[in-house]
This record gives C-alpha cells, sequence and structure tokens, in this order.
C-alpha cells in the first residue's frame, strides 16, 4: 500500500520535473524572433552597451543552444544541461554563471523561510490550539484576533508597513539587505548578530501572516479532537488541564496539521519571495526582481526552474514521511 | 434560497461583513472613476511629491500624479482582474471538476494527475516566465494567465462534491427515469454544488488576486495601465518607502488589504453555509 502511495508521488514529482523543463525550455522559442539577440538587444537599448563583448556572447550561445538544430535535438540537449545543472551565463553579470548566482541566494532565502516557517508554526499552532480549548483563557480570543486578520494580507504588503515602521519612522532595524555593508561575512558573532539584526523585519513580515493561517488551521483539528474517546478518558483519568491539552488534544491534531505545510509551500514560496524584493534581502526573490529589472533572461529561467523544482522535491519528501509518521494518512488516501 | 436571506447572514457574522465590504469596495470602485478628473492621473499633471492637503487629498507621488484620482482608477482595475480572472477560473475548473467526478477512470485520473502537477509548479514561477516572455502586459493578457493557473482548487472541490452528490438518492431515481448525460448534469446535479462553487469562485478571485499583485510587485505587471499592484511596485520603485512618502503606498496597500480580509471573511462564511447544508442533507 506504502509503495502504491509513494510511486503515485513519485510519477507526479518527475511529471512536474518534465513539464517545469519542458516549460522553460518552450516558452522563449515560442516567442517571435531570435530568443538569444532579442534579449541582449534590449538589454544594450536600455544599459547603453555596457555589457562587454555582445557578438562573443552571442556566438557562444548559439554554438551552446545549437539553434539551428532541430528542435528536439534541442530539447535534448537542453535536459542534457539542466541534468548537468549547467543553466547558462547571467546576461547582467557576464561572466557570473547563473548557477553561482543561484547558488549564492539560496542559503539566504532557505534561513528566512525556514526560521520564519518554523517559528510561525510553532506560535500559530499553540494559539489555535487555546482558540479551540474550551478551558483557555478568555483574553486568547482578543489576542488571536488580529492575527487572523492578519493572514489575509499578503506577506509584503505587511512587509511595506513593516520597513517603514521598523526603518524609517524609528530608525531601530536597517532598511535592507542581508548583512551589514561594512562587514566581511565570518563565522563569529557579530556576523551572526547582523544576519539575525537584518532578517528582523523580512522574517516577521512573513511570521505575522502565518501564524493567523496556522492558529485557524490548528483551531478545526482541535475541535474536531475535542469530541473524542480518548480526551474524555484522560479527563476520567483525572489528569491535569495542561496534560491533556497538551499530550492528548495538540499531540494528535499536530500530524494533519504537519501535512497542511506541503500543501502551503509553495504559497509560502512565493511569499518570501516578494518579501525579500521589499527589503532587497539578498536571496532568490530579490535576484529574480534584478533579473526582471535587467532583462536578465537566463536567471529568470534559472531560478524558475530551480525554486519549481525544489519545491516539487520538497513537497516529495514531506509526503513519503507523513505516512511514516503518521499511518492514518496512508489508510484515507488509498 | 430567495427566503433564507436573512436566516443565512444572521449568526453569519463573517459571511455579512465579508460581502459588505466587498460590496462597499464593489461600489467605491464603480462611481470614484466617475467623481474623478482623469487626467490628474497622467505623468505631470500635478507637483510631484506633495504631501495630503486640502487641495491633493491623498497627496502626489513623484512622477506627478494625484494619488486619489490614482486610487480611484487603479482600484477598478484590480478588482477587475480578479473577477475576470476568478471567473474564467472558475468555469475550467467546475467543467473539469464535473467531468472528473462523472465520467471516472482515465480521464478522471488525468484531470487529477494534471491537477495534482499543477498544484506542485508554483505559479508565480510559470507567471514570471510567461509574464517575461510577452512583449506587453495588459489587464486581460494578466488575467487570462492567472486564470489558467489558478483552476485547480475548483476542480477538486467540484469533483469531491459531485463524486458524494453522484450516488444520492435523487439523481438515481433521476437517472433511472431516463434522465441522462448533460441534462442530469444540468438540472440534477449543479444546482445542488451551488454553494461549493459560489465559495470555490471566492477562493479563485482571492488566488487571482494575489498572483496578480506578485507578479506586479516584480515588475511584470501592465507597466502603461494603472492597478494598485503596480502603484505599489511605482512607489518601491521610486524609494517611496525609503523617503517617508507613506501617502503613495498607504492607500493601495490599505485597498488591498481591505479586498483580502474581505474574500477570507466570505470565504469563511461560506464555509459554513456549505458545511451547514452537508450537515443537513
Amino acid at each position: 500500500m506504502y509503495l502504491d502511495y509513494v510511486i503515485r508521488r513519485f510519477s507526479i514529482t518527475l511529471l512536474v520535473f518534465v513539464l517545469a523543463v519542458s516549460i522553460n525550455f518552450a516558452l522563449p522559442r515560442l516567442t517571435p524572433g531570435d530568443p538569444v539577440e532579442q534579449q541582449l538587444n534590449q538589454l544594450i537599448s536600455t544599459s547603453s552597451g555596457s555589457i562587454g563583448d555582445v557578438k562573443a556572447i552571442v556566438e557562444s550561445y548559439r554554438a551552446r543552444f545549437g539553434l539551428d538544430q532541430p528542435v528536439w535535438r534541442q530539447y535534448l540537449d537542453y535536459w542534457g544541461m539542466v541534468l548537468r545543472l549547467d543553466l547558462g551565463f547571467s546576461l547582467a553579470n557576464y561572466p557570473e554563471r547563473v548557477g553561482e548566482s543561484i547558488a549564492a541566494a539560496m542559503p539566504w532565502t532557505l534561513g528566512l523561510l525556514g526560521m520564519a516557517t518554523l517559528l510561525s508554526f510553532a506560535v500559530g499552532t499553540l494559539m489555535g490550539g487555546m482558540l479551540a480549548w474550551p478551558r483557555a483563557p478568555r483574553w486568547i480570543g482578543w489576542f488571536a484576533a488580529p492575527f487572523l486578520v492578519l493572514s489575509a494580507i499578503p506577506y509584503f504588503l505587511i512587509g511595506v508597513v513593516l520597513l517603514f515602521v521598523g526603518a524609517i519612522v524609528y530608525r531601530i532595524f536597517p532598511a535592507g539587505g542581508g548583512f551589514p555593508f561594512d562587514m566581511t561575512p565570518g563565522f563569529d558573532g557579530a556576523t551572526i548578530l547582523g544576519i539575525a539584526w537584518h532578517a528582523t523585519l523580512p522574517a516577521l513580515s512573513i511570521i505575522l501572516a502565518q501564524i493567523g493561517a496556522w492558529a485557524i488551521g490548528m483551531r478545526g483539528m482541535i475541535v474536531s479532537v475535542l469530541g473524542e474517546d480518548y480526551i474524555m478518558l484522560a479527563e476520567a483519568k483525572g489528569l491535569s488541564q495542561r496534560r491533556i491539552f497538551l499530550w492528548y488534544a495538540v499531540r494528535n491534531a499536530l500530524l494533519p496539521q504537519l501535512t497542511k505545510l506541503a500543501l502551503t509551500l509553495g504559497h509560502l514560496v512565493s511569499g518570501a519571495i516578494l518579501v525579500e524584493v521589499i527589503f532587497s534581502y539578498p536571496g532568490m526573490g530579490y535576484r529574480l526582481y534584478q533579473a526582471i529589472q535587467s532583462k536578465d533572461f537566463f536567471v529568470i529561467q534559472g531560478i524558475v526552474l530551480i525554486l519549481s523544482m525544489s519545491i516539487a522535491l520538497t513537497m516529495f519528501i514531506l509526503d513519503l514521511l507523513y505516512p511514516l509518521i503518521d499511518p492514518r494518512i496512508t489508510n484515507k488516501r488509498s | 434560497m430567495g427566503p433564507d436571506f436573512a436566516k443565512l447572514f444572521r449568526g453569519n457574522l463573517p459571511l455579512a461583513a465579508g460581502l459588505t465590504i466587498l460590496g462597499l469596495l464593489m461600489l467605491a470602485a464603480l462611481l470614484a472613476p466617475l467623481l474623478v478628473d482623469q487626467s490628474l492621473a497622467q505623468v505631470g499633471a500635478v507637483p510631484a511629491r506633495r504631501p495630503p492637503s486640502a487641495l491633493y487629498w491623498l497627496g502626489t507621488d513623484a512622477q506627478g500624479r494625484d494619488v486619489l484620482t490614482v486610487m480611484a482608477l487603479a482600484t477598478p482595475q484590480t478588482l477587475k482582474i480578479g473577477l475576470v480572472a476568478g471567473l474564467i477560473s472558475l468555469t475550467v475548473g467546475v467543467t473539469l471538476g464535473l467531468i472528473a467526478g462523472f465520467m471516472g477512470g482515465l480521464i478522471d485520473a488525468t484531470i487529477r494527475t494534471a491537477s495534482d502537477v499543477m498544484m506542485t509548479i508554483p505559479s508565480v514561477a510559470i507567471l514570471v516566465l510567461v509574464a517575461a516572455n510577452v512583449r506587453s502586459m495588459t489587464v486581460d493578457l494578466m488575467a487570462v494567465i492567472v486564470a489558467g493557473l489558478s483552476w485547480m482548487v475548483a476542480a477538486r472541490a467540484i469533483r469531491a462534491q459531485t463524486l458524494s452528490v453522484r450516488e444520492r438518492g435523487y439523481v438515481q431515481v433521476a437517472r433511472l427515469s431516463g434522465l441522462g448525460g448533460l441534462r442530469l448534469v444540468f438540472i440534477e446535479v449543479l444546482p445542488n454544488l451551488l454553494p461549493y462553487i459560489a465559495a470555490s469562485f471566492v477562493i479563485a478571485v482571492g488566488q487571482a488576486m494575489l498572483a496578480t499583485i506578485g507578479l506586479e510587485a516584480l515588475g511584470l505587471g501592465p507597466q502603461t495601465e494603472l492597478t494598485l499592484g503596480m502603484t505599489i511596485f511605482w512607489a518601491q520603485f521610486y524609494g517611496a518607502i525609503i523617503r517617508g512618502m507613506w501617502w503613495w503606498w498607504g492607500p493601495p496597500i490599505l485597498a488591498l488589504a481591505l479586498i483580502f480580509i474581505g474574500l477570507l471573511l466570505t470565504s469563511a462564511g461560506m464555509d459554513r453555509v456549505a458545511n451547514k447544508r452537508l450537515g443537513g442533507l
């Protein structure tokens, strides 16, 4: 049974890969004109020819893509490049390779999104649990209301307001970047502090919006758990309220809450990407924004490809883990 | 449902509040363009970078546009994208969901796999690629692109409901009495799915607007048209946040926040209605 499930999830992930690569391959070729020359010309007209030897780049790309070859051949070649993780050169920062550019940006996005999600998951889940718990203090409802409202608003809009309040009106936090300008990053306390300081506002914009979303989900889960026999048994045994809440209600409601993580992953990543733009945070989102502004097409393509693939891969791994943690999931799906 | 309307809203505060917010916004969006002097939204029409005053109620932006006029013209455009994209994606989603739920077998498997695959790829990623490849983005084109990537939620919800409705007694009776194919779907099944279709529509509109403003924030929106997302993009592009020009980015953010809160409340309220129906039947 588990094997069937794994095979289905795996084939979907594989399909996502094929689709992502094919779209990446097909879209530039569907638009009229030579994609390389078109992009380069656009670049020259916007940046007054300061990108070096254009002819050489065009030539190298023609040879690299084999644009004179039949389409099926180009398609296979493209797959070969993708599988070797060779994503070409950045047009705006030639001769930087797209792969290097993405590798430099990736840890920032992972760190920001990971920390923010972890924190908001913990706080939001607990808050949602208390919202549904009949014997929880009254103030929880009033305390949670603003978070529920915030959960409707896109992260980056909250980010704009936070940036204005936290960095412009009150100059507490830096207005942008990932670490202090005058610092060479190293593995010491000052670096970590500097990075954390710069990450506070971007992370907060994601956290504030996410807490409510997790709380709403958890509230629903706890409500459905409350009527279960084991809660009654625990109360009959005379266990303390705290113990029943944490070890009987929350624990059982937590696993479905974890499944929601895989479903919302794409949403989380797209949201975080836009937050990076607002805070000029040096992750994938800000890199994508820069690439779009400078029409750096291969970087756009590369980031889109890597993003889709890593989301698909993460979802696959999460999907594989869930049935192992929670046997109920396999039964439900089959 | 007619006489039940009052009953529907009483005791369902989220639905009433959500629909009120959205209704007022729509009303404002319909009337505002008629009440303002539209020429004030052109670049250089008014002195640049003025804070709110008696003359310019919401101040002016860095390109010499009256922010109030911009808001009056941008809000309807943004709502239009959301509604058009929501409607298209709902139509596609409901059709595919019905087909999948009714036909079953290979067709169902294909549609289900397609929607699973589409749900895995972040729509912003594909949007970025498409938008980067079209020569000039327009409001209509954006609505179509966004719709093409957000039909999955409706398709899944409708498929699941079709599966359960299909087996109910009255549908079986109708089928046995010779009602077949499309007529069965339209007369017996579709009306019973209305609460779910309405709920899917609200979700679809929300998703479409979210994708739209994401695209606009990245600078891939309609460069020559006024929308709330583009207003925020230009404000960010010209450093309005750093310069403290809150009157430029504040109004569009407030409008968008109200739209999203209205959609969330409506969606939560509809959920309640749909689930109550499910329990009652």
